[in-house]
């Protein structure tokens, strides 16, 4: 280098290698050439490899039947339905068990937080023992632990737990009445619509008054009345237009009625347990960030403690929390791919796994899976890469 | 970072290096100095490993006849134990050479998978396992039955056929491995496991009371078991082929590990024996190995007989009867090509 910097005549080229802004230039373009001259020669040899055994690259097994049964299904599907609609199948379970998952980490996560504060000792050291069982043991054997637990310890259907003759326990699922909804009820839902908007406003319209005169309106109570009350009342008015189809034991199994499998609960369980002990940190993290001075100026200006709680360090420690709590999130949406170990029929098990064997497509079958979790993971990461822009410092 | 600029080019150039044709399979294997077989995660009586670690059972013994006539030493083996569904992934991506895995031949995996069945080594069909309590004595009483079934298989695709073609409902399990299903099944997740009818005489005899369970008179599929090699190489199929056709065809012509060596020795009367043991025309040198190939494979893991009894015969856990894989000279169906 120094040899090039003292000659005298330097070419253009080592002129602009010597130059600090062109030389990062030269070399990002080398390495991203790089980067995807190896995806084409990694796609390339694919592609050439499976033509030298004679498997062309196609998507056409998606249109045919499908040939295999799925238990749990949120659309119509049977073993006459396409691949892809066991991949729609699949695709709509891992979302369920998702969403369901992210909600109870976060409930539970946000209490352990809590609790691991506390100042009672026997509560704090609980949820510490809790959470670091928890956080040192893989989840597919939470998984395998829960699933286990409960097909082994409840009853097989013949000898069920009833609930009131109407609600059935078995380690083959939760067997519960499945409401058949009648066209009056059509009002109901109607009203409830109705009441979110309403409440919706009001909320603004209070907050305006507040803002205005100081006046505080009871939202929470009118805000019940109008979601809850208005509609319950008018569902009794109508003549309660619903009716119940209640399971009944035949044969072997339950018929009739809604059904929650022990493979769902249990991967719902071991899932949003397992991380609801990293959000439990993380939420334990976000309220020792705050400031504790905070909390004491709110109390010296008579604000009691559940509203500084909710007006002054919540809002703050929602700022620490929430970028972390992203990871969470992504993590569970991920790990609920483990659910092939017990049989939940998520989009890995089906598209994933029996089209796959059946049809002999994996490269089709796993670029399937691969975009559906990036783009799953994608949407996660938006929504809370928005709230997160929401909640931030406002600085003026 | 001049130097990381280095590896990057060199990393390519060695991945560009790294891959290479896949057509002589037999010169790959016998340059390795081992076969590469692919075998079941485990499956008493099939292929496991016994208490030594040492992988034992029927399919296992094809893949060391494989072994003892490509390489003279049916020890040379490296087992691939794979899942219902990676076997076909690791045959075809090479990780494996040849593949005894209790394998179904159907026309998809022959044709579409592009994969090469040798001959048929054990004719099975999948049957129900259920508990004796259930006092269920036909498959047409299933109605509403929680089935467990290791995914991957034609096991789901039969049964679902099944249940429709007779009008009846079921939940299926679809568990990712045998041993998880039969967790399932005997935590009573499921009223029925089912499989192929020789895996779930396996199956019942590793449940921890054997007797309280029934393997249900009906077999609802044909499952013609046999091993596999990938497409694109004839001359190693017809080694996996002729080894598999030389078992059976010694049972047949009553040549077993005891008396190979005497019968062998020279040439004798029987010219079909002759010609299995190499005394007679060249039969090694057509599949390019030598003319001793199939004495090896007799000597060092036997006929057919000799290896059924073994692992899977009356004597054995799993008690499983001849059936259709007796000889066509006993009222079988086992039936191999000759060799001449």
């Amino acid at each position: 280098m120094a040899e090039v910097a003292v000659s005298p005549q330097r070419n253009a080229i080592s002129r602009l290698w010597n130059d600090k802004e062109s030389r990062s230039v030269i070399i990002q373009i080398i390495t991203i050439s790089l980067v995807f001259a190896f995806l084409a020669y990694i796609i390339h040899n694919a592609v050439v490899n499976l033509q030298a055994i004679g498997k062309g690259f196609s998507y056409n097994f998606l249109w045919q039947p499908s040939s295999y049964d799925i238990n749990q299904h949120l659309i119509e599907y049977n073993s006459r339905s396409t691949h892809f609609r066991a991949m729609l199948v699949g695709i709509l379970n891992t979302i369920l068990v998702a969403i369901c998952g992210i909600v109870l980490a976060s409930i539970v996560g946000f209490v352990l937080g809590v609790l691991r504060l506390s100042k009672n000792w026997i509560v704090n050291r609980l949820a510490y023992c809790y959470i670091e069982y928890v956080r040192n043991v893989p989840v597919l054997l939470h998984i395998l632990l829960v699933h286990g637990l409960i097909v082994h310890a409840f009853p097989v259907p013949r000898q069920a737990i009833s609930i009131g003759d109407l609600t059935f326990m078995t380690n083959r699922g939760i067997f519960s009445p499945k409401p058949l909804y009648e066209p009056l009820f059509l009002v109901v839902v109607v009203l409830f619509l109705l009441g979110l908007a309403f409440m919706w406003w009001f909320r603004r319209y209070a907050q305006k008054v507040q803002d205005e005169t100081g006046q505080h309106y009871p939202v929470f109570w009118i805000g019940l009345g109008a979601i809850v009350g208005v509609p319950l009342v008018s569902f009794f008015l109508l003549g309660s237009p619903i009716t119940w189809d209640v399971p009944e034991l035949k044969g072997f199994n339950f018929t009739g009625g809604m059904v929650v499998r022990p493979e769902f609960i249990a991967l719902l369980l071991a899932l949003s347990l397992y991380t609801a002990a990293f959000i439990g940190e993380i939420v334990r993290a976000g309220i020792l960030g705050v400031y504790y001075g905070q909390t004491e100026a709110s109390y010296a200006l008579g604000i009691n403690r559940g509203r500084s709680l909710s007006l002054v360090v919540i809002p703050q420690a929602l700022r620490i929390i929430v970028p972390p709590l992203t990871s969470q999130y992504l993590n569970l949406m991920k790990n609920s791919s483990l659910a092939v170990a017990i049989g939940y029929m998520d989009i890995v098990a089906t598209i994933g796994g029996i089209s796959l064997n059946q049809t002999g497509r994996e490269m089709e079958c796993m670029i399937i899976v691969l975009a559906l979790y990036l783009v799953m993971s994608l949407i996660i990461s938006m929504i809370m890469n928005w709230y997160n822009k929401r909640i931030k410092l406002v600085e003026r | 970072m001049l130097k990381s600029l280095k590896i990057a080019v060199m990393t390519v150039a060695l991945s560009v290096a790294g891959f290479s044709a896949n057509a002589a399979t037999l010169d790959d294997v016998q340059a390795r100095g081992e076969l590469n077989c692919v075998v079941t995660t485990g499956l008493a009586g099939f292929a496991a490993p016994d208490e030594n670690g040492r992988w034992d059972g029927f399919d296992v013994e094809f893949c060391r006849a494989v072994a003892a006539a490509v390489l003279g030493d049916s020890e040379k083996v490296k087992f691939v134990p794979s899942t219902g569904k990676t076997r076909f992934t690791l045959l075809n991506s090479g990780e494996g050479d040849i593949l005894f895995r209790n394998t179904t031949e159907t026309m998809s995996r022959d044709a579409d998978l592009k994969l090469t069945f040798l001959p048929i080594n054990y004719y099975d069909g999948q049957g129900f396992l259920i508990r004796k309590a259930m006092g269920i004595n036909s498959a047409s009483e299933l109605d509403g039955a929680s089935v467990c079934i290791q995914t991957g298989t034609t096991t789901e695709l039969n049964l679902a056929d099944y249940f429709r073609a007779n009008g009846m409902s079921y939940e299926p399990v679809n568990i990712e491995t045998n041993e998880e299903g039969i967790a399932n099944y005997s935590g009573n997740r499921c009223d029925l496991y089912t499989t192929d009818a020789s895996g779930l005489a396996s199956t019942r005899a590793a449940l921890d009371d054997p007797s309280a369970h029934v393997i249900l008179p009906e077999i609802i599929s044909k499952e013609p078991l046999g091993g596999a090699v990938r497409h694109g190489d004839d001359q190693w199929a017809d080694i996996g082929k002729w080894v598999v056709n030389a078992i059976i065809n010694a049972e047949e012509l009553g040549v077993s590990s005891a008396n190979v060596g005497e019968l062998c020795a020279a040439a004798g009367n029987n010219p079909s024996i002759n010609r299995l043991c190499g005394t007679e025309g060249d039969a090694g040198s057509w599949i390019g190995l030598d003319s001793n190939w199939a004495v090896r494979v007799i000597e060092q893991v036997g006929n057919y007989g000799e290896i059924f009894e073994r692992h899977i015969g009356p004597n054995t856990p799993l008690a499983l009867e001849r059936g259709l894989n007796a000889q066509w000279t006993d009222g079988g169906i086992l039936y191999a090509a000759p060799i001449r």
